[in-house]
């Protein structure tokens, strides 16, 4: 079975209810657009990280961000995941949801997951308990206090850590996990919390190409279902998975369009490729 | 992979380690006592009313550093201020074993303690009301500690302070209680604290058997918290809160309201750390702002520190250890006391930083050095 049907099979399984506990709120996606980011600027002492930026992610569709050191990639999702708080703009997640205001965890509760640049698990905890923690359930005090696994929580994660190929290592200390695996153990924990809109910051930093190509593959099977931004570096990565790039500058949008007319524009090649060359 | 359901639950890790320690703690708690009640003074076996008080106490501290181990150990927050729901705990108790005096005292005001009298108060304070009876001592004992946790929780956690800032905080706290309760004008008996206490609910404090009652007592408290706390800890909230200590981020990314926790845990922690003082009292036999002194509150995490963090019973022996050391050697070298404890800290922190557990524990997780059963198949 290829990792494709399994993830595909992860998916319908959940969509046929074998996890009836939490239902995402209902989000208006009238216009096709999951998340609205306009206007939006923020500042670090006086240096701007994002100048009016402007960006729009279709529901469904699989959007790689590119850009150099400091363009604004990681404070960009920051913002969207509620860790800062912008100086002026607006992130509306679908037609109503208005994502400044809120806390990380409430956002992470509508349905957006993130994985953190530095892959960030619980590495004192088995892998298998990440997984359980990263579960989409109810997240409040009193139900954790009294939580069991039911036999349907449990086939799920099985089903994740198939997928992330863990399977043999659910019982290993998180921390002890190499590099890579502790990045596929990070997009499990995405996984299993089902999110509506998955931020992917440099999924394969410290991947073997084996590995990178397994991500390019889980990446892309997502899509469609799910709606995925990724922050990469890594060119032959994005050019693999990307059917839209936004190139930002200086905290701005530079160009965005299909990897072969971002990479024409003169502007960006001056700008962001130029320079590799 | 379906055995894993089992190690998830709370039970199981009930199931697995308490058994050994309550065996341990109510089979020494009950020799002793059945030495100290039983056995005619001479004889080799018997044990002291003074030693048994003694056990009591280290009991007591025992109960405050588990709380301190729940908070710190689990989740990394490191409190140099629960002295001050000890004490807080302690003042209650003590307040309503002051009414207990009535007319016994030295003054023999039916109403007011000895040390209103003596400042010439004529009635009592509104806050003394009620402290006649025992449930509403015990219920302040709770209210009085956990509300002012919920509320410093709340509002440091609310605005996420954390690590040092977080531990001058608590040390600020329980300072400013010491400054408070010793002045007379608070009416909690100022430098002298509250003392002279005559009996609890009718027994006399003084007698052998009630002093035993006090010890067991504080063994029964000590044994329940410990299997509360190993419950909570090895539910879903338990792994929750350890993900806090160690990724505080990733919790809140995935949905966890993370400054909820703290607050429920360290009000939790506060409660355990009050109900120790309460039994503490009645068995030194005083309360006095001393009790909140900074230093005291640092002494419970030496003692979590050496018994070893986050195991529950690894601060439970290490407060029992150290305080048995402070005993014999304050009895001998008194002066050097807190240079010993001093060398102790630092010594644990570079040569056993997960304490003296960490001496017999195996890193792995429990249920990896159990034998293969076949179950990987699955």
């Amino acid at each position: 079975m290829t990792m494709f049907d399994t993830v595909k099979q992860a998916v319908q399984s959940l969509h046929t209810g074998l996890l009836p506990e939490t239902k995402h709120p209902d989000i208006d996606i009238s216009h096709q657009v999951l998340l609205y980011v306009e206007g939006l600027s923020v500042s670090f002492d006086g240096f701007k990280a994002l100048n009016d930026l402007n960006l729009y992610i279709n529901d469904g569709e699989l959007r790689c961000l590119i850009g150099a050191n400091g363009a604004g990639k990681t404070t960009l999702m920051d913002v969207i995941t509620g860790k800062t708080r912008p100086d002026i703009g607006d992130v509306y997640f679908g037609q109503t949801i208005d994502l400044l205001g809120k806390t990380e965890a409430e956002i992470a509760q509508l349905g957006i997951g993130r994985k953190f640049q530095k892959p960030t698990v619980f590495e004192e905890q088995s892998v298998f308990a990440n997984l359980e923690l990263a579960m989409k359930v109810n997240k409040g005090i009193t139900s954790t206090l009294f939580a069991r696994l039911s036999p349907s929580e449990l086939d799920w994660i099985s089903q994740v850590l198939d997928t992330i190929g863990l399977k043999s290592h659910y019982r290993m200390l998180a921390g002890a996990l190499s590099h890579g695996q502790k990045q596929w153990l990070e997009i499990g924990m995405l996984l299993i919390a089902d999110p509506r809109l998955m931020l992917v910051d440099e999924p394969v930093a410290g991947m073997t190409a084996q590995e990178t190509e397994r991500t390019a593959e889980l990446l892309t099977s997502l899509a469609g279902e799910r709606t995925v931004v990724v922050v990469e570096h890594d060119m032959e990565f994005v050019r693999s998975i990307a059917k839209t790039v936004t190139v930002l500058h200086q905290g701005s949008v530079l160009a965005e369009g299909s990897m072969s007319d971002v990479q024409n524009n003169p502007a960006v090649i001056e700008v962001y490729l130029g320079e590799e060359q | 992979m379906s055995s894993i359901r089992n190690h998830f639950s709370s039970l199981h890790d009930l199931r697995e380690k308490a058994p050994v320690f309550l065996a341990v703690l109510f089979g020494i708690s009950i020799y002793a006592s059945a030495c100290n009640l039983w056995l005619p003074e001479d004889s080799i076996f018997y044990v002291s009313t003074y030693t048994i008080t003694l056990l009591g106490k280290y009991l007591c501290y025992a109960l405050l550093a588990l709380a301190v181990d729940v908070v710190w150990g689990y989740c990394g927050i490191l409190s140099l201020g629960h002295g001050a729901f000890f004490a807080l705990g302690g003042y209650t108790m003590g307040m309503y074993l002051m009414r207990q005096i009535g007319d016994r005292g030295v003054y023999g005001d039916p109403i007011l303690p000895d040390f209103m009298v003596f400042l010439n108060w004529q009635e009592l304070p509104w806050f003394w009301y009620g402290f006649d009876h025992f449930w509403v001592a015990i219920l302040a004992m709770i209210l009085v500690p956990g509300i002012l946790a919920f509320v410093f929780g709340w509002l440091a956690f609310r605005s996420r302070v954390a690590g040092v800032y977080l531990s001058i905080m608590t040390q600020a706290l329980t300072y400013a209680l010491m400054l408070a309760f010793f002045r007379n004008e608070m009416g909690f008996g100022g430098n002298n604290g509250l003392t002279d206490f005559k009996d609890l609910l009718g027994f006399n404090l003084q007698s052998d058997s009630v002093r035993v009652a006090l010890f067991l007592c504080s063994a029964l408290v000590l044994a329940l918290a410990y299997c509360l706390s190993l419950l909570i800890m090895s539910s879903r909230f338990g792994r929750v809160v350890v993900g806090i200590r160690d990724a505080e981020d990733r919790a809140r990314f995935i949905g966890f309201k993370t400054e909820n926790y703290k607050v429920w845990l360290f009000v939790y922690s506060a409660i355990l750390a009050a109900i120790a003082g309460a039994l503490y009292v009645p068995q030194v036999g005083i309360i006095n702002p001393g009790e909140f002194s900074p230093l005291n509150s640092i002494e419970v995490v030496v003692w979590v520190a050496v018994g070893g963090r986050g195991t529950l019973y690894g601060a439970i022996a290490g407060a029992l250890l150290v305080n048995y050391a402070k005993t014999r050697f304050t009895a001998v070298f008194p002066e050097a006391w807190l240079f010993a404890l001093g060398a102790l800290f630092v010594g644990v922190t570079v040569f056993l930083p997960q304490g003296l557990v960490g001496l017999f524990k195996n890193k792995k997780l429990p249920w990896c050095n159990r034998k293969k059963t076949g179950e990987e198949q699955s």
